[in-house]
């Protein structure tokens, strides 16, 4: 029995309700599209009396990431959200916020980044911090979101972690769909999610000093007391996903979700609202007699190498759908599943395909999922030469330049 | 066995002993601001000279809660210690100030200091005005003033140096109609204290400038720091003045002006200014001081 009351309502709504019921003493927030509906129905909480929180209407996105860094530090709970140009203006802090430890959650409403300037999803603005040591959270639909939602907070603030955490939603089509969710009763959540209880925050009973200056002599050890953190919050967002399950009854996965991926001969991953899509051409493409499975990567900061090593090493070939990709190489997540793979025996090592999909909003579709499929399926079958690292399906011929002289 | 001595730095707000070049006047402004707000602040400084030379860690001068975050936010920074103070209910006995240069706030600091003064935090924010970006090597900021070489403002050639009017960030300040705007030196220490004092009296956002020389970046004899600092003050080109919600409240006359050639002589930053066979620079940056002397009624 999964447990909340469903209601109907825009994805921007669920993220509000659950930053809501996990009672954020400090809220900070610039607006952009399309993060804004999220900071609005938080400043019409606030302002109505139905959640005691401090919110700063700051002058950038820069300075929320700022105030919301010096809340952190000083001992409670904290939230924000961005998108796309917004996110890189919080670049700096957010690099900050991972190395000083201060368990920000914010929410990344995945847009496009300029140039071309464009308001619909890829990845492109959240991947840019890959290397942050920010947790980043990919989810597929708006319960997930919901859901993640709560699951951050509690992951970011476990004394093991403190590392700010994302839930990256993509914009538009998570943010403003209008979905049936199931909203927790307010007893529940607190149940699952205790008051923050800081490590280190600054007050005069007890003076400490944040964000010291450092030489050689010292900074490999931060380094890698970060990366020992990042790694350790692997095994807090399987609990973090675990307690949920027991408490409410669902589970959108924990590092990843697989479906259909235990026998399949093609392995598709991807992330974000993709996902739905995908799930459901796993069904028809199986219909049609493919063995096609499915691993959604949730988390993608800290990496579930291990997880996707073993969801896909069954298979003969791995399509990654990517909705961004580092210019002059290939594919973002097609990068990181290479590297996952190259550990696994050479024996049932799986091709791996690097494809370029979904960005500046365009659809994935079914038929989509089928092209990548039989592509694979091509090169299995020694018909085709393996297709090049990052294969840009669906380019329109006659948006490109025509090949002049010379 | 006696018991352990007492240390004595343990109860210090600011230390000695911390890595601040000889002569600095920051560093004084920094013991002078504490002396006047007491032990329940939480201090946040941007990047700068103060925050290197206050942080290597593991060691520090500061006895009292201090926050770096970075070069360009530390209002933005204070706004939010500030909320979570009110939200843990501890504004009333815990207080924030912000302790900065010229640079993170005339110039890279400066929208967020904007967004600190219109949201009306509690915050005080002290600048203290060395007149360039010293923690990098003497390079001109927009509180560098008329006629002033610095590594990117260098007096060669036809160049005479600095050649813009400093910014006035006081003004602009006080253009936010915020409840309380002063300049202070360190030359001045009861008047920079008591200005610090009555700041703190007061709810809401305020600015305090500290005018702070820098025996590197200026070109003096370390001992001379507040020397100088009065000959600014003396000579008119820093005026010492207290706003409130735009309007001026007081100034600190001038009893015995002096001209600037007084003050700018003695520094290596101005040198090329008395190569100049007209000195028509220098009667440029004599017009800055009777201007201030003019505009604020600094004699008499």
């Amino acid at each position: 029995m999964t447990r909340g009351t469903v209601s109907v309502m825009e994805g921007s709504m669920a993220v509000a309700k659950a930053v809501k019921a996990c009672r954020p003493a400090v809220i900070s927030a610039y607006p952009i599209t399309p993060q804004t509906h999220i900071i609005e129905m938080l400043a019409q909480m606030v302002a109505q009396g139905e959640l005691e929180a401090e919110y700063v209407r700051a002058d950038s996105e820069f300075s929320a990431a700022s105030v919301v860094a010096g809340a952190s530090a000083t001992g409670v709970r904290t939230y924000t959200a961005s998108a796309s140009q917004g996110l890189l203006l919080m670049t700096e802090v957010l690099y900050y916020l991972a190395g000083a430890r201060l368990p920000v959650v914010l929410t990344g409403t995945n847009r496009q980044v300029s140039v071309p300037l464009g308001l619909q999803p890829d990845h492109r603005d959240t991947m840019s911090f890959r290397d942050s040591g920010v947790i980043q959270l990919y989810v597929e639909n708006v319960q997930e979101a919901y859901d993640t939602h709560l699951q951050a907070f509690k992951i970011a603030e476990d004394h093991g972690v403190l590392l700010p955490t994302m839930v990256c939603m993509d914009g538009f089509v998570l943010t403003h769909v209008v979905e049936p969710v199931r909203i927790l009763d307010q007893v529940d959540v607190d149940g699952y999610l205790p008051p923050y209880e800081p490590v280190h925050y600054l007050t005069p009973e007890r003076p400490s000093v944040f964000g010291s200056y450092t030489d050689d002599a010292n900074t490999l050890e931060f380094y890698y007391l970060l990366q020992q953190a990042v790694l350790g919050a692997k095994a807090k967002v399987e609990l973090a996903a675990r307690d949920f399950r027991a408490a409410f009854g669902r589970s959108h996965g924990g590092l990843i979700d697989s479906y259909g991926a235990e026998d399949a001969e093609v392995v598709v991953i991807a992330m974000g609202s993709t996902v739905g899509t995908l799930r459901e051409a796993v069904d028809v493409l199986r219909r049609e007699g493919a063995k096609v499975g499915l691993i959604k990567v949730r988390c993608f900061r800290p990496f579930p190498a291990e997880e996707v090593r073993q969801a896909a090493s069954g298979a003969d070939a791995v399509a990654v759908v990517d909705r961004a990709m580092s210019f002059g190489f290939q594919g973002v997540l097609a990068t990181d599943v290479k590297a996952a793979l190259y550990d696994a025996p050479a024996a049932n090592r799986p091709v791996v395909m690097g494809t370029m999909a979904g960005f500046g909003g365009r659809e994935v579709t079914i038929d989509t999922v089928r092209e990548i499929v039989k592509v694979a399926r091509q090169a299995l079958d020694g018909h085709l030469p393996a297709p090049d690292d990052s294969n840009f399906i669906g380019l329109k011929p006659e948006l490109l330049p025509v090949a002049g002289p010379g | 066995m006696d018991k352990p001595a007492v240390d004595p730095y343990q109860k210090m707000m600011f230390a000695p002993g911390h890595r601040a070049c000889p002569g600095c006047g920051a560093s004084i402004a920094v013991r002078l601001v504490l002396e006047a707000t007491g032990p329940d602040v939480i201090v946040v400084s941007p990047t700068g000279c103060l925050e290197t030379f206050t942080s290597p860690y593991p060691y520090t001068p500061w006895g009292v809660p201090w926050l770096h975050v970075l070069f360009e936010n530390a209002a933005a920074v204070a706004s939010g210690v500030e909320a979570a103070l009110r939200s843990r209910g501890s504004s009333d006995r815990v207080r924030v100030i912000v302790i900065g240069g010229d640079g993170g706030t005339y110039d890279i600091g400066l929208g967020a200091l904007s967004g600190m003064f219109e949201r009306g935090h509690d915050v005080l924010y002290v600048c203290y005005n060395n007149e360039a970006y010293m923690n990098t090597g003497v390079q001109r900021s927009s509180a560098t003033p008329l006629g002033t070489a610095t590594m990117t403002s260098p007096a060669t050639g036809q160049a005479w140096g600095e050649d813009r009017p400093q910014k006035d960030l006081p003004a602009i300040a006080m253009a936010h109609q915020i409840p309380y705007v002063a300049t202070a030196s360190v030359a001045f220490p009861a008047d920079l204290r008591r200005k610090v004092k009555q700041a703190m009296a007061i709810r809401g956002p305020k600015y305090v400038e500290v005018h702070s020389p820098c025996p590197i970046g200026w070109g003096y004899d370390a001992a001379e720091t507040v020397e100088l600092a009065r000959l600014a003050v003396n000579t008119g080109l820093v005026p010492l003045y207290e706003a409130a919600a735009g309007q001026q409240l007081r100034v600190r006359k001038i009893q015995q002006r002096l001209p600037v050639t007084e003050y700018l002589r003695r520094q290596r930053r101005f040198h090329h200014l008395f190569a100049d066979a007209n000195g028509a620079h220098l009667v440029s940056i004599q017009s800055v001081a009777d201007g201030n002397v003019n505009r604020w009624a600094l004699e008499g």
